[in-house]
Parts: C-alpha cells; structure tokens; sequence
C-alpha cells in the first residue's frame, strides 16, 4: 500500500517530468504490406503506411455512406465505443487500476446507460410510426427518464458499495475519468446522429471539412511551413493553418454544390414504417433549391458576373468549414495537450500509421456540437415530429383543450378555413 | 482500530475522521481542529466541556439553519431562487478549492478565471433555458431578450467554446497533467453542482411543496437516523461511515416516511405551497394562484381489509399527494443516504475531514448538502414522469414557431387521434 501512494504522490506532483514515459514507438506495419514495403526506408515506409490507410479509411466511408443511413449509424455508433474504450483504457493505465474492484463492469454500463437515456431520447422521436404500434415500447417512451435514471443510480450505488479502503482515490479519479469520457464521446455521437437524420448532407459536409483541413493543412504546413502555430503541437504552423482554411472553404462550397442536387443526401431521414426502412425522399427545402444572389459590386469587378446562382446551403456550408478550419484545430491541440500531459505518444494502437480512433476524431468533437447548435438556431425551428409525440401523450381532455385552440389559431392566421358550422 | 476511534467520536457528528490522517500528503492534510466557536456562543459556552461543547454548537447552528430556511420559505419564491443560487456558488467554490489543494494549483495560468468562467458558461445556458420556458411572455415582449433567447444555444455554445479555446491557449509546458486534472475536476463539479441546483429550481416552480417536502425529508433522515443510531444503534450498516447504523437507517425510514405524511398534510392545504409557480406579466411579479389540481384534493380511500382490523376506520380522507410523499421519503431515506457515503469517500479519499469551514460544528455547505445531490433530480425525474406530462401552453408556444404546412400536418394528425378514440365525434368538420 505504501507503494501506491507513492505512486500517488508521484502522479499529483507539480510537475509532469517525474513520470514514466511511453513504451518506444514499434513498428507497426501491418503483414500485408510488410514485404510490399520492406524495401523502403523506414521514413517513406510510414509515410506510405499512413497514405494507404487513409485512401483505405476514406473508401470505407464512400463505401458506408453508399450504403445508407442505418449503417452510418452503427458505425458512428461503434465509433463511439470504440474511443470510449481507448480513453478508459489510457486511464487504467496511468492509474494501474486494472485491479480495482468491479471497474471495468461499472464503466461499460454507465457507458450503456448513458446510450440507453440518449437512444431513448432522439431517436425514439423519429420511430414515433413504429414505437405507437407496440404497447410494451409505448410503456418504455413513457416511463423513459425514470427507466434511465434509475439505471444510472443502480451504477451509482453498486460504486459506493465498492469503494475500498485503500484505493478511495483512485476509485473516485476513475469513476470522474469515466465521466468525463462520457460526456465527450457519447453526447457527441448522438449530436452527430441528430445531425444525420437532419438530411445526411449535414452529416458529410462538416466531416468531410475536417479531414480537408487536416490534410490540406498538413500539405500547406509541408509546403510552405515557416512560422510555428502553437507551441502545444511543434508541427503545426501557420502557413498550414491559413492555407488549409482557404482550402477548405473552397473544398466545403465546391462539395455542397454536388451534394445538394440529390434527394439522398438532403432529404431529412424518416424511418417509413410500412416498408420498415429508411427513406430519404422529400420536396427539397428553400435551402437547396438554387436562387440568384446578386454579386456585390467589390467583387463585380473581380469576378466579372453580376450574379451567381447557388444554392442557399453553399452559404452555410461556408459558415461550416470556417468553424471547421479556425476551430476545430483546437481539439486537436486539445488532444495533442492530453497526450502529452499523458505521456503517450498515440491513444492507441487501432490504425496503423495513424494511432487510435481518437487521433482521427480528435479534431471533430467540436464540430458535430457545432453542427447541431448551428441547426437549431439557424436552420429549423423545433422538431414537429417531437411536439407530436408529446401532444399524443397529454390526458385526453388535455388533448381536446389543446385541439380547439390550435384549431381557432390556425383558423384566425387563415390557414385553415373555418368550419361551416362555426 | 478505526471503529474504536470512531465510536469515541460519535457525538462529534457527521465528518468521518480517517485515523490514518496524519499524511504524508505534504500541503493536503486536514485543517487542525480549531475551535471555531463563533465568539457570540463562547461566552456563553466557555464553561462546558469541550464534547458537549460541540454539542450545544451543532444544535444551536441546526436551529439557526431550520429557521433560516423557514424565513426564506416565507419570503416567496423569488428569494428562494437567489438562495438556491448563492448555494451552488458557494458549494461550486468550495470542491475547486479542495481540488486546489489537492493539487497544489493555486498558480496555474488562468485557472481560476476559467473555473469561475464555465461557472457563469453553465448557468447561463440553464438559466436562459429556464427564463425562456417560464417567462415565455416577457420575454416575447422585450426585443433584446427575444434575440437572446432565440440563439441562446448559440450563443452559449460560443461562449463556452471561447473559455475552451481559453484552456488550449493556456496550457504549460511542465504543467498539462495537472491542468487537465483541474479541467476534468471543474467539469465534473459543474456536472454535480449546477445541474443539481437547475433541478431543484424546476422543482419549484412545479409549486413549492415539491422544493419544501422533498428537502425536508432528507433533513429529517439525516436527523431521525442520527438520533435512531443514538438511542439504539448497534449494527455497523457501511464500512465507509462506520458511525452510521442499521438501527438508525431503519428507524429513520419509517421515521422520514411519518413525517412526509404529516407535513404533505398540512401544506397541501394551501395555495401558495401546491400552485405552480407563475410570472404574472401585468404586474410583473410572480404569483401562486391556481385551482388546486387533483393531486391537492381530499379523497376518500378505502383501507385495504387487512388494515381496517388494525386502524378501526374503514375509509380514509388523504391527500393524493400524500401518497406520493411516500415515494418521496422513500427515496430520501433509502437512497439519499448513498450520496452521503459517496462525499464520505471522497472526503477520506482526498484526506480532508469537512468540505470548508462555512459552517461552526457542521462544515462546509457542500457537507449539509451531500445527500441532497440525488434527491433533486429524483424528484425533478418523478414529477415528469408520473405527475404532469407536458404542458399543454408550452405546447402550443411550441406550436406557434413551425411552419404553416407543419402546423396543419400535426393538427390533422392529433385530429385524427382524437377521432380514433373517440373524443370528438363527427361534430367538427375539417
């Protein structure tokens, strides 16, 4: 027991540099490639490395995306387990708490907890169709929060029954670790889950500014690197940065153009409860119907034209890939700060070249919060489909209350003609 | 040897002594036991010995904080709100000073700038949310707040991303480990503190007597379990508390379930406890003034056969919402106490006896407030799901900001509900 608190006090210490670094970095080449390359110097190797497995990540997200909303949402979804699992891993290991009592169960169910409240929440909005026909889930969507909440205080008591005399600290610092984790990763997935039922063109636009900018900041940076960014990140600099920005909002508009000229990708997602899949297929909204803007005359000049036909959604797009390029490198250093303070070199070892899941998402946590508020401020109102649900579970008479009103609103605003009885 | 340590020190109260507290921790151990008598009472109790002392200054501080709090009650709800308010600061600032000291952080860049940053970040969001459900009116009215409440989330994302970008820009070189300890620390208390005290604010504009009984029975636990384990306390029921009793813990169930009767009782019989809460635009006040709901209506129950021998009545004039009073010291009783032990482990876990200093005899206010943690949310959980369901006016607010096609899709759809089940018949034409 001295030991750990020795070990303890090592860990609280001012500062960082008493601690053990990482296992030095292994050769992590997958088989397959090991005699294609074995040839290479070790730096084209890795350089090679990491471009196949990009290609090879990329084509799999065409490959997803192709093949529809349900499988894009499993995997957002295994996404998330997965980093969940690289991040509470990463604590263990800085704790040396793999031993404590019951952890790792408690951790995996918070975490299925906290996906049960959330999935409870959104997405039985959108089943709304489905859920109406089965009394065992009407009696589930009803009693949701409660169901939730005591699942989450079943985890919280089996926690305080497992403290143990020794290790109250580490306990405690592992149960905050487990929910600081959640907070990040699964309020973010389900953000980008909202997103993509929103029309999944809000799914891939904003992901795929990410990843433009991470590589056109990296091809700028390599480029034309000259002044260091942050101190934080040595690599990064700011002929990157302002490079990969214009990049990237180029990238973003040209992208949107494409995009929004198909019924697939804009079309919010319903779930059609005859055929028992999701459909994409909808009137387009104003946002991605083509208008004329009016060139202003600064740029008349330049460009030659008077107006330029766009789609609406290309502006917004425009607001998107900003945030995409200005901050969203912040979670990256964020994550970079973390590794460091860490010491580890990658959260793990998943992708070869390339680390961990969270190496590739560090930079889209931001973004899919960002996504959603943009949405709910700018783009539509409430959810009808939510007002819906909660008008169907009001007592009846409420109900009837309800309906007369509506009735003598909509008949006063002239949407509704009124009634020959009166 | 750590139950015989604390059996001598059970009339000095709650705070757990960890015996093992002479640390090494250099700089985290515990503040010597001063006497902190405030000068007021040491006159008075200067001749007493120092154990009884303690005693009279506990229950003397106990009444001062019953009669506090029956003061506020009486000042109305607005108070209430502010006392709510100045208890989660306080609460908030007394777990990042623990953090501090843990830590050894007091001169990391910025850091208390940003924690009392995300402080305001969080209860800005809340608060806004808040304003705009129940204010809904004023705040349609005044052209600022309409803007700010139409982009709040906007708005307090930026703001909070800008106290983000804040933490990145301020990370040191030699100091990322502990500066994301305190990052992670701040978070996680804000998840507690701020969430919490939101809760308790809904609860009460649900109509006090959801803000009064709920706590009330918690303090009556506390108390009822303490003077149980006192009397007749003989089984240790927790190995973290070893001060608490299976005795107490019984007694004070049945005790705190009593006592929710009695009081539910008596307050719902009147308005201004059971009328939900409402901002009156005209006179720009807030009013209880409402047609009691069912909940709040004598009935007459049957007593079950078993019973009738027992009691000798055959029925029985409640309350409805004494019935759900029971749930409600139910819960305080039997699970409450489980957020005590989790603040007793986090006490022994970081070898500190109280929270603060805040108050003589008890601690901090994060001390009084421990099983208080899970109670809120309960309470705020209970009445979504098994009281009001949602509510029909901010349903129609909802109503109003669709669009024209939405608006007459969900129409047709609750009309034809409604025919479905038969509620409205083919009177009404389309």
């Amino acid at each position: 027991e001295a030991e750990l608190e020795e070990r303890l006090v090592e860990l609280d210490l001012r500062n960082d540099s008493d601690v053990l670094d990482a296992p030095p970095a292994s050769d992590s080449t997958p088989e397959i490639l090991k005699p294609a390359l074995s040839g290479l110097s070790a730096r084209w190797k890795n350089w090679w490395i990491r471009g196949i497995l990009s290609l090879a990540m990329i084509s799999g997200f065409f490959l997803i995306i192709y093949l529809g909303s349900f499988m894009l949402m499993l995997l957002v979804l295994s996404i998330q387990v997965k980093c969940y699992h690289e991040i509470i891993t990463i604590g263990y290991r800085v704790y040396h708490s793999y031993d404590l009592p019951w952890f790792r169960s408690l951790s995996w169910y918070f975490l299925l907890c906290v996906n049960y409240f959330f999935y409870g929440e959104t997405v039985a909005d959108y089943f709304a169709t489905f859920v109406q026909r089965r009394e065992q889930l009407q009696f589930l969507i009803r009693y949701h929060r409660f169901i939730s909440f005591a699942l989450y205080l079943a985890g919280f008591c089996m926690f305080v029954l497992s403290l143990v005399k020794k290790h109250y600290r580490l306990q405690f610092y592992m149960f905050a670790w487990t929910h600081v984790t959640l907070l990040i990763t699964v309020t973010q997935s389900h953000l980008v889950i909202q997103n993509l039922f929103e029309g999944m063109i809000w799914f891939l636009v904003p992901i795929s500014s990410v990843i433009c900018n991470d590589i056109t900041a990296y091809i700028f940076g390599f480029f034309f690197g000259r002044t260091p960014l942050i101190k934080l990140s040595p690599k990064k600099t700011w002929e990157g940065f302002i490079g990969g920005f214009f990049s990237t909002v180029i990238f973003g508009f040209v992208f949107a153009y494409f995009l929004a000229q198909h019924q697939y990708f804009v079309c919010p997602v319903e779930y059609n409860s005859d055929t028992n899949r999701f459909v994409t297929e909808c009137e387009a909204s104003e946002l991605f119907q083509m208008k004329k803007y009016s060139v202003p005359p600064v740029l008349q000049a330049v460009l030659g034209w008077e107006a330029v036909t766009l789609y609406p959604f290309q502006l917004h797009s425009v607001a998107l890939s900003t945030f995409a390029s200005l901050i969203g490198p912040f979670g990256g250093f964020f994550a970079s700060g973390f590794k460091r303070a860490f010491k580890i070199k990658d959260f793990a070892d998943t992708i070869p070249g390339h680390g961990g899941i969270m190496d590739r998402f560090d930079c889209q946590y931001l973004m899919a919060t960002f996504v959603h508020v943009y949405i709910t401020s700018f783009i539509r109102g409430p959810n009808p489909s939510k007002l819906l649900k909660q008008l169907l579970i009001l007592q009846p008479e409420q109900q009837l209350s309800v309906y007369k009103t509506l009735k003598s609103l909509l008949v006063e605003k002239g949407i509704l003609q009124p009634s020959l009885r009166g | 040897n750590l139950q015989e340590s604390e059996s001598e020190n059970k009339l000095d109260g709650e705070t757990a002594s960890d015996s093992e507290s002479k640390s090494e921790f250099g700089g985290s151990a515990p503040v010597p036991t001063s006497d902190d008598t405030p000068e007021v009472l040491n006159r008075a109790l200067s001749n007493l010995s120092s154990r009884w002392k303690n005693w009279w200054v506990r229950g003397i501080l106990t009444l001062a904080m019953i009669t506090f709090f029956f003061i506020i009650i009486y000042l109305g709800p607005m108070v209430l709100m502010t006392i709510v308010m100045c208890v989660q600061i306080k609460c908030f600032h007394e777990i990042i000073t623990i953090g501090y000291n843990v830590y050894h952080s007091y001169d990391l860049p910025w850091f208390r700038t940003l924690s009392w940053y995300f402080l305001l970040c969080a209860n800005y969001f809340f608060y806004g949310e808040t304003v705009t459900d129940y204010f809904f009116t004023l705040v349609q009215r005044e052209e600022p707040l309409r803007i700010l409440s139409k982009y709040h989330r906007f708005i307090s994302f930026a703001l909070y991303l800008t106290g983000f970008c804040m933490f990145v820009l301020s990370l040191v070189k030699k100091h990322y480990r502990l500066q994301f300890y305190m990052f992670g620390w701040t978070h996680v208390t804000l998840l507690i503190v701020v969430t919490q005290s939101h809760l308790i604010i809904h609860n009460l504009f649900e109509g006090m007597i959801w803000f009064i009984v709920p706590i009330s029975c918690v303090i009556c636990n506390d108390i009822m379990a303490y003077m149980f384990g006192f009397f007749f306390g003989r089984t240790p029921l927790i190995k973290l508390s070893p001060k608490k009793t299976w005795e107490g813990f019984i007694g004070g169930f049945f005790a705190t379930v009593l006592f929710g009767l009695l009081l539910s009782y008596v307050m719902s019989g009147y308005r201004c406890f059971t009328c939900p809460v409402e901002f009156n635009n005209d006179t720009n006040s807030f009013t209880v003034d409402c047609e009691p709901s069912e909940l709040f209506q004598l009935q007459e129950y049957n007593i079950p056969l078993v019973l009738q021998s027992v009691v000798g009545w055959q029925t029985l004039r409640m309350y409805p919402f004494q019935i759900h009073s029971i749930a409600l010291s139910t819960f305080a009783s039997l699970i409450g106490p489980f957020g005590g032990f989790f603040a007793s482990g986090f006490k022994r876990a970081f070898k500190i006896k109280d929270f603060a200093n805040t108050i003589p005899g008890h601690g901090g206010i994060m001390d009084r407030f421990d099983c208080q943690y899970l109670m809120a949310t309960f309470v705020n959980v209970y009445i979504a799901s098994f009281i009001r369901g949602p509510n029909p006016s901010k349903l129609i607010q909802q109503f109003l900001t669709l669009r024209p096609d939405q608006q007459l899709h969900i129409f047709n759809t609750l009309k034809a509900h409604l025919v479905d089940k038969g509620m409205l018949g083919s009177l009404e034409d389309a």
